[in-house]
């Protein structure tokens, strides 16, 4: 058996003790979102079947459940990935609004396609599944935890420059 | 209670069902038949496959069958061009990703894909792009994968999780790329798992050991029963070529439903095994001989026949597999009377025979498997029944878990159980059997029994007791169950006896899960050494183990291999080697065998033969052969007639193993089958000290077939060759996780490895018997000894 207490993190499993008091005792099941997001959180942005493992017997559920849910949502990393997450959003209105030409820019400036991580370790571009919700400032792209709107190569260009 | 009954029409045919019940079930009831692939009659409702949409009038949408309730007044069409439109577009969608490797698939010809495609499909699909390709991951030596073919139906997924109680298959990622499998490389576990194959709608799980060697239609379908447990359950044997190729389970709601467990479905290839006897076999001088079966018969009798004329009919013994049919038992016990020996016994792993005078007719179930799940509390002692009897243990998880049964476990260690456990007790099994009657007797301030009064009195109670005992009080339906580990306990008849009373005051039913396909069958048949055919008065013998410490000079052994299937393994090769003719009836030939015996008839077995099994419940379930017998080797009860015969015994002139079944049951009309002990001989507990082994027999040891069942034992459960304790016991012991370690009983010794388990209590070794590096060892309770090495 694997000993949470030293996979998880001091932080992590404290966010998710956190999270287990906003549900019913007999529903632990519902903090596994947010214990993922923690544990990811705690490894560099991605996570591994030992963390998910750990979160697993952290809140009694079977593994495959963990890694049905983590394998499920986009946000969840498995690969390891660089330390910027940069995700342009290309659903249908932000498509319309010229996303591809964002996403080809990315890509030649960063020499990497969509899913990639430079080698340098500095940006992932994660491809989006999702409408990110933000149509209005179509296009735009999620860099870490932040919305960027109404994009255009230049914009793109400072913005990702800017990143260390 | 009475149920609400709606009324509506299907295709213009009015039909009933209960209010709030899904139509699909309505329509199955009344044959009208509606394509599927996700709903299973056992499973819950997952309305994925979206093949059972029909046209429900008013309705804005065609509705999915299995999860639309019926309603009063609906009118239904399950053909009309809206549904017939609709099935046709969900079938077309679902084999937009299907690789139509029908010709290469085992699926093929029985494949409810293919038959629904045909029913319900079209001939084109508009579909021209790639499909996409699932690389599969190895989930272990039982189950085949080839999940490009699967239809995410879901059905292994739900099965895992409702049944088996183990969610070891899911479904990983998402969209097109969803795939069913276990997302890491490991096997899957449950002891009941090849049941994925059999709901798989396709040919994405398909069974490992029967993989391309046969189309489905080139094969002959044979009812048959399952020969590993007292549960009985109701198999098809499906033969090529005169050959068993796979076994699957044939529905029976009262014993099996539709489940069998993987021992009952993959063992039938011990079958083949390699040393498989394929001919008799002669020992001259101190060399063996293949033989025609008149020559060995011949010696065979000679040899018994020069014993009992030279010394007595006394020196005479038979030891019978608890698994070997009814017809071989009866014949076999009739032949050892009617020869003047009553030295017969199938208890091969008992320990205790002292209150064997005071045992049932038949030790039974005490109940209908059925009712198990009907109970509202259990209280099981000895017994790993997830292991020992998978179906059994099924029917307590459904007790558990949609009655909330309170199932609790008197056991030497914990165990991990596939539903909610009440109380587990896990340190001296008579200790705490004590206890919890000694607390029943509290509660209900009732003196308690003489002859239990000294073990009940020096009890000690603590509140598990008190809770198991008021668990059982309080619930209608109850049951004391006695398990495999209870019968190989030092002192069974104090176990039998305190669970007696205790079954008494709280009204439950006192049940037997013996081991075996037959012992019951065994005890009616008269393969006991103390009372003959439905426990009458007959010549009476040696135990088995009286039969190890005075062994006799003439045996006759059925289907067993001492050293593996008795209590005493190292004991009873000793003692066959002492004899001094030995006739094994026998599937297979060892060194082992060869040492002992003189004389070696291949005995036809599970498939081959005709016969009878009586199952925990009483029931007698008949079977006849399906396939053809290995070699030369012959049914059991007619090797035995021919013994007979030529011992010149009167009443040997059987035509069929019906015959002799006839016989038997006509004897057996008046049994009544009754667990109740009447017997007030004062139990005597004996203290142990110092340190104990314990152990169990592993599900794929139990007997000589599944021992040889080659993918069964590349399993975890088959991996059972170590000893463990728990870390404190190893830190007193001076041994640490992993160590070899030198386990000594007695005289005699082993190596094993050392696992660090905290399941096993304190001053205690866990070690399973049967497994080949075990088998110098002595019982498995009693004195052990470790040592680093």
């Amino acid at each position: 058996m694997t000993d949470t207490n030293t996979i998880l993190s001091a932080h992590t499993r404290e966010e998710i003790d956190e999270w287990i008091t906003r549900y019913p005792a007999e529903q632990k099941k519902s903090a596994l979102l947010a214990a993922l997001r923690a544990a990811q959180h705690q490894n560099n942005g991605y996570l591994t079947t030992e963390l998910m493992d750990a979160v697993a017997d952290y809140l009694a559920l079977t593994k495959i459940e963990v890694y049905e849910v983590a394998s499920f949502y986009s946000m969840y990393e498995l690969n390891p990935v660089a330390r910027h997450n940069v995700a342009v959003c290309t659903n249908v209105c932000c498509m319309l609004m010229g996303s591809d030409t964002i996403v080809d820019h990315l890509e030649k400036k960063l020499d990497i396609k969509l899913g990639e991580s430079t080698a340098d370790g500095r940006i992932y571009l994660k491809v989006e599944e999702e409408c990110l919700a933000a149509c209005a400032g179509g296009p735009m792209m999620q860099v870490n935890h932040k919305y960027y709107t109404d994009l255009t190569p230049e914009k793109v260009d400072e913005i990702i420059d800017a990143l260390e | 209670m009475t149920e609400e009954l709606v009324t509506f029409t299907v295709n213009g045919q009015e039909l009933k069902a209960p209010k709030g019940s899904m139509l699909i079930k309505a329509t199955d009831a009344a044959d009208i038949r509606i394509p599927r692939f996700c709903y299973h009659d056992k499973l819950s409702v997952a309305a994925s496959c979206r093949m059972c949409l029909v046209d429900v009038e008013k309705a804005p949408k065609p509705m999915p069958a299995c999860a639309t309730p019926v309603m009063e007044g609906m009118v239904v069409q399950t053909r009309s061009p809206r549904a017939i439109a609709a099935q046709k577009s969900v079938m077309e969608f679902l084999l937009i990703n299907h690789p139509l490797d029908c010709p290469i698939c085992d699926q093929g010809g029985e494949c409810e894909l293919q038959d629904v495609a045909m029913g319900y499909g079209g001939d084109v699909s508009q579909y021209s792009d790639i499909k996409r390709v699932v690389f599969d991951k190895d989930i272990g030596p039982l189950i085949a994968t080839e999940l490009t073919r699967c239809i995410q139906c879901t059905r292994c997924v739900r099965f895992g999780e409702e049944i088996a109680g183990m969610r070891e298959l899911g479904a990983t990622d998402r969209g097109d790329r969803l795939v069913i499998g276990t997302f890491i490389e490991k096997s899957v576990d449950s002891e009941m798992s090849g049941n994925a194959i059999d709901v798989c709608p396709v040919g994405a799980l398909t069974a490992k050991p029967s993989r391309f060697s046969a189309r489905a239609w080139e094969m002959m379908q044979h009812p048959g029963i399952a020969p590993h447990d007292a549960v009985g359950s109701n198999v098809f044997i499906h033969t090529i070529h005169g050959k068993v190729l796979r076994v699957v389970p044939r529905d029976n709601e009262a014993i099996n439903e539709v489940w069998i467990s993987d021992r009952d479905r993959f063992s039938y290839q011990g079958l083949y095994a390699e040393d498989r006897l394929a001919v008799p076999m002669v020992k001259q001088g101190h060399e063996w001989v293949e033989s025609d079966w008149d020559n060995a018969l011949q010696l065979a009798v000679e040899g018994l026949q020069a014993i009992v004329k030279n010394d007595s009919a006394k020196q005479l013994g038979a030891w019978t597999s608890p698994s070997a049919t009814l017809e071989e038992q009866y014949l076999l016990q009739k032949l050892m009377r009617a020869m003047g020996s009553g030295n017969i016994d199938h208890r091969l792993r008992q320990a205790d025979f002292s209150d064997q005078d005071a045992a049932p007719v038949m030790p039974w179930l005490g109940q209908s498997i059925e009712n198990i799940e009907a109970l509202d509390a259990a209280l099981l002692v000895g017994s790993h029944v997830r292991k020992d009897q998978p179906m059994i243990a099924h029917r307590l998880r459904k007790a558990a878990i949609h009655n909330k049964a309170a199932i609790s476990f008197i056991n030497p260690r914990r165990f991990d159980w596939h539903f909610p456990v009440a109380h587990e007790c896990a340190t001296d099994m008579l200790a705490d059997l004590a206890a919890v009657a000694k607390a029943a007797f509290e509660l209900a301030s009732t003196p308690v029994p003489a002859h239990l009064a000294d073990v009940v009195n020096a009890a000690a109670v603590n509140d598990t007791h008190r809770q198991l005992a008021s668990d059982l009080q309080q619930a209608e339906n109850s049951s004391v169950m006695l398990g495999d580990m209870a019968h190989h306990h030092p002192q069974f008849a104090a176990i039998r006896k305190l669970a007696d009373a205790l079954a008494k005051q709280t009204a439950s039913h006192l049940a037997y899960l013996s081991e075996g396909a037959n012992s019951g069958g065994a005890w009616l048949a008269g393969a006991v050494p103390h009372r003959g055919v439905a426990g009458s008065d007959a010549i009476k013998g040696m135990t088995f183990g009286e039969m190890l410490a005075n062994p006799c000079r003439a045996l006759i052994t059925l289907n067993i291999e001492p050293e593996y299937d008795a209590l005493h393994g190292a004991d009873a090769l000793a003692a066959a080697k002492r004899a001094d003719f030995v006739v094994a009836i026998s599937s297979y030939v060892t060194d082992n065998i060869k040492s002992y015996a003189d004389v070696i008839l291949p005995l036809a077995m599970f498939t081959e033969t005709s016969g009878t099994y009586v199952n925990a419940e009483g029931v007698w379930q008949g079977f006849k052969g399906a396939s053809v017998a290995v070699g030369e080797s012959r049914p059991g009860w007619k090797i035995l007639r021919v013994m007979g015969n030529l011992l010149d015994l009167d009443g040997f002139d059987y035509v069929s193993s019906e015959d002799v079944k006839d016989e038997l049951k006509q004897q057996c009309q008046d049994i009544q089958l009754n667990n109740s002990v009447e017997c007030t001989q004062p139990v005597q507990v004996a203290k142990t000290t110092g340190l104990q082994r314990i152990g169990d027999v592993p599900l794929y040891a139990v007997d000589a077939l599944v021992r040889r069942a080659t993918q069964l034992q590349k399993t975890t459960d088959a991996q059972q060759n170590a000893a463990r304790i728990n870390a404190r016991q190893a830190t007193a012991s001076g041994v640490a996780d992993s160590d070899k370690v030198k386990v000594k009983q007695g005289e005699v010794h082993s190596y094993l490895k050392l696992i660090i388990d905290e399941a096993i209590p304190d001053n205690c070794v866990w070690v399973s018997a049967a497994v080949h590096d075990t088998l110098s060892l002595g019982p498995v309770f009693g004195t052990i000894e470790l040592e680093k090495v």
